[in-house]
């Protein structure tokens, strides 16, 4: 380039850094109006949602609520019947969107006629990225299947996958999502076949790459797994997002069970507009509103006084992330975001 | 890019192939049929009156025999090819070991060439060695050299082709052994209706001789299998044996024809491309 273009350009290059500095990062994964039917089974139904970069998001719901579908359908593995899916900026139709993108299946089953090593050289190669051979004897360290990188390294003949069992095939598939330098990494119930040794190896992994804003979309039973290493939850419900949020968001509701007798009808809908969400006898429980600044109980107990209600009890409760998937399931009712 | 990815499965095709039990299990069949072969031809020399036979005669029946010796490697590369094309991709698909490589940033359609590839080498490469070796046991022992041994075995290798191309199409479809047992079963009938064509021929009977055309027309194999024939026998076995011997299985009575090869190459392209739009279209 001569020099007097860059002089002219100085000002000009300048500002175009500073635009693209000032854009919004695009999202690890972006996906919007997803559909999926299989024969008269509505599978997904509308699921829209993006994870951030360096974000880890667990995807929650029962059974049969489709997140393994939503999670193909990320990755071009399923076909969309209608919806958009961008990924690490592209979208998802382009192969090369999933050049940084790592994956271990549900289902997860690798050449049983390979070597632990071998795997991860093929999908290195299939990834088109350079991961020197050390760095892929590391990744096989990294989820605990040291041993069979040090064999490899040492000339022995290593084990072929088909010996594995099924812990450590789930651990050769985490290496496997984790072995071309991912910026994106989705795992789908990556502890299935692991002891509670192994879930906790699992925790600590999630939780280095989303040090190193690495984005990592989880989704498992494991609500306690879930609980403890995603900053943000999707929970499906029969293909339907039924909430989404942060941690905080979706928890940091809490609420008050109350023990009351003599409850007139006027003291009945003071309870009904706190936001009550179970009656069990005497016992009531009351949701409190995220932005209670600390009045919502003591107006709540005066109120009920005032209305003649005998109050016996007050105790204040948290809701954990379990009995709040289990509320949004059995109420089905459509949460605020 | 691309060539990249190809190579790659077309290797690890190869190597699956080599790893797993197909692979031994051909070895043993083949190695059985070229045992069988050669204990064969040399009683045939040594306790026959072959030795009274004129060289005209002898060398008509070995031709035979040869034809008849390909016919067992050709049933054997075709069990081998359809066994291993099906559950390449079925199997993957049904196990979920094609989940982790698909999820990669390659297309399906680069997968399934570098698979067909890789099966195609495995398939003409075990054709090539096999059938060279039977035809120096022919050569040894009943000293017997076919006229055009390269075309007969291209045609062999194509008709593995052709098969394990059907084979992948199907595994595409219906299950891994389903494929298997299908392609088989197809290319057996076809094989049959040739038969049927050929009495029809020799019968003189057109509708029943169209069968075999039809056939050999829908599926390739028993057409390139009778080019094959056609290249391993004598030629002076039409003109000796007569047309007593009209429509017997085991004697070609043309070569094939460029525009049958044609047709054949443009068979397995569009099977190809159908195993493609179908696997491009599945749902994993």
């Amino acid at each position: 380039m001569a020099p007097d273009s860059t002089a002219l350009g100085d000002g000009a290059v300048r500002a175009a850094a500073d635009l693209v500095a000032g854009l919004p990062p695009t999202a690890a994964v972006w996906c919007t109006g997803l559909r999926k039917r299989y024969g008269r089974h509505q599978a997904v139904d509308g699921v829209s949602f993006q994870v951030a970069r360096g974000e880890v998001l667990g995807l929650l719901g029962p059974n049969g609520a489709g997140k393994t579908t939503v999670i193909k359908m990320l990755l071009g593995l399923v076909r969309p019947d209608a919806g958009e899916v961008m990924l690490l900026g592209r979208p998802a139709s382009d192969p090369r969107a999933r050049v940084r993108v790592g994956y271990l299946p549900e289902l997860f089953r690798y050449q049983p006629w390979l070597t632990a090593t071998e795997v991860l050289a093929l999908h290195v190669r299939l990834a088109g990225v350079r991961v020197p051979a050390a760095e892929q004897r590391e990744c096989l360290a990294l989820v605990g299947l040291a041993d069979h990188a040090a064999d490899h390294a040492a000339g022995r003949a290593a084990d072929r996958v088909g010996g594995f069992s099924k812990g450590m095939q789930q651990r050769l598939g985490l290496a496997v999502a984790l072995v071309a330098r991912p910026e994106f990494v989705v795992l789908d119930e990556p502890t299935s076949a692991l002891d509670p040794l192994g879930r906790v190896d699992v925790r600590d992994l999630v939780l280095a790459l989303r040090a190193r804003g690495v984005a990592v979309l989880l989704n498992s039973h494991l609500i306690g797994e879930v609980e403890r290493v995603c900053d943000r939850v999707v929970i499906l419900d029969r293909g339907r997002v039924a909430a989404a949020g942060t941690l905080t968001e979706l928890l940091g509701q809490r609420e008050v069970r109350l023990e009351l007798t003599a409850v007139p009808p006027a003291a009945q809908a003071r309870l009904a507009a706190a936001g009550v969400v179970d009656i069990a006898g005497d016992w009531v429980t009351v949701a409190l509103p995220a932005d209670d600044d600390g009045t919502a109980v003591p107006d709540l107990v005066a109120d009920l006084v005032a209305l003649g209600v005998r109050v016996h009890a007050v105790e204040p409760g948290r809701i954990s992330l379990e009995e709040r998937l289990l509320g949004i399931l059995r109420t089905g009712a459509e949460e605020p975001r | 890019m691309t060539a990249r990815v190809v190579l790659t499965i077309a290797g690890l095709t190869l190597r699956e192939a080599a790893r797993r039990r197909v692979l031994r299990a051909l070895a043993v069949l083949t190695l059985a049929l070229l045992g069988l072969s050669a204990w064969g031809f040399s009683r045939l020399t040594a306790t026959s009156d072959f030795g009274t036979l004129t060289s005209g005669e002898a060398r008509l029946v070995a031709s035979q025999l040869l034809n008849l010796v390909m016919f067992g490697l050709s049933l054997i590369a075709a069990l081998g090819t359809a066994f291993l094309a099906g559950p390449t991709l079925s199997g993957e698909v049904e196990s979920g070991i094609a989940l982790s490589v698909l999820a990669r940033p390659v297309r399906r359609s680069t997968v399934l060439l570098g698979k067909w590839l890789g099966l195609v080498a495995f398939g003409a490469g075990f054709i090539v060695v096999a059938g060279l070796s039977l035809c120096l046991v022919v050569r040894l022992t009943v000293d017997y050299w076919p006229p055009q041994p390269v075309g007969a075995l291209a045609l062999l290798a194509a008709q593995t082709v052709v098969l394990l191309t059907l084979g992948l199409l199907l595994s595409t479809v219906i299950s891994p052994m389903a494929s298997g047992v299908v392609a088989v079963g197809l290319f057996g009938a076809t094989w049959i209706a040739g038969v049927v064509g050929g009495i029809g021929e020799a019968l003189g009977n057109d509708g029943v001789a169209r069968v075999g055309t039809i056939s050999r027309v829908l599926l390739p194999t028993d057409g390139l299998w009778r080019g094959a024939m056609h290249a391993f026998q004598d030629p002076s076995v039409l003109t000796q044996l007569g047309p007593a011997f009209d429509g017997f299985p085991f004697l070609s009575e043309a070569p094939l024809t460029l525009a049958y090869l044609a047709w054949a190459a443009l068979w397995v392209a569009m099977v190809w491309g159908l195993a493609a739009v179908s696997f491009v279209r599945r749902d994993l």
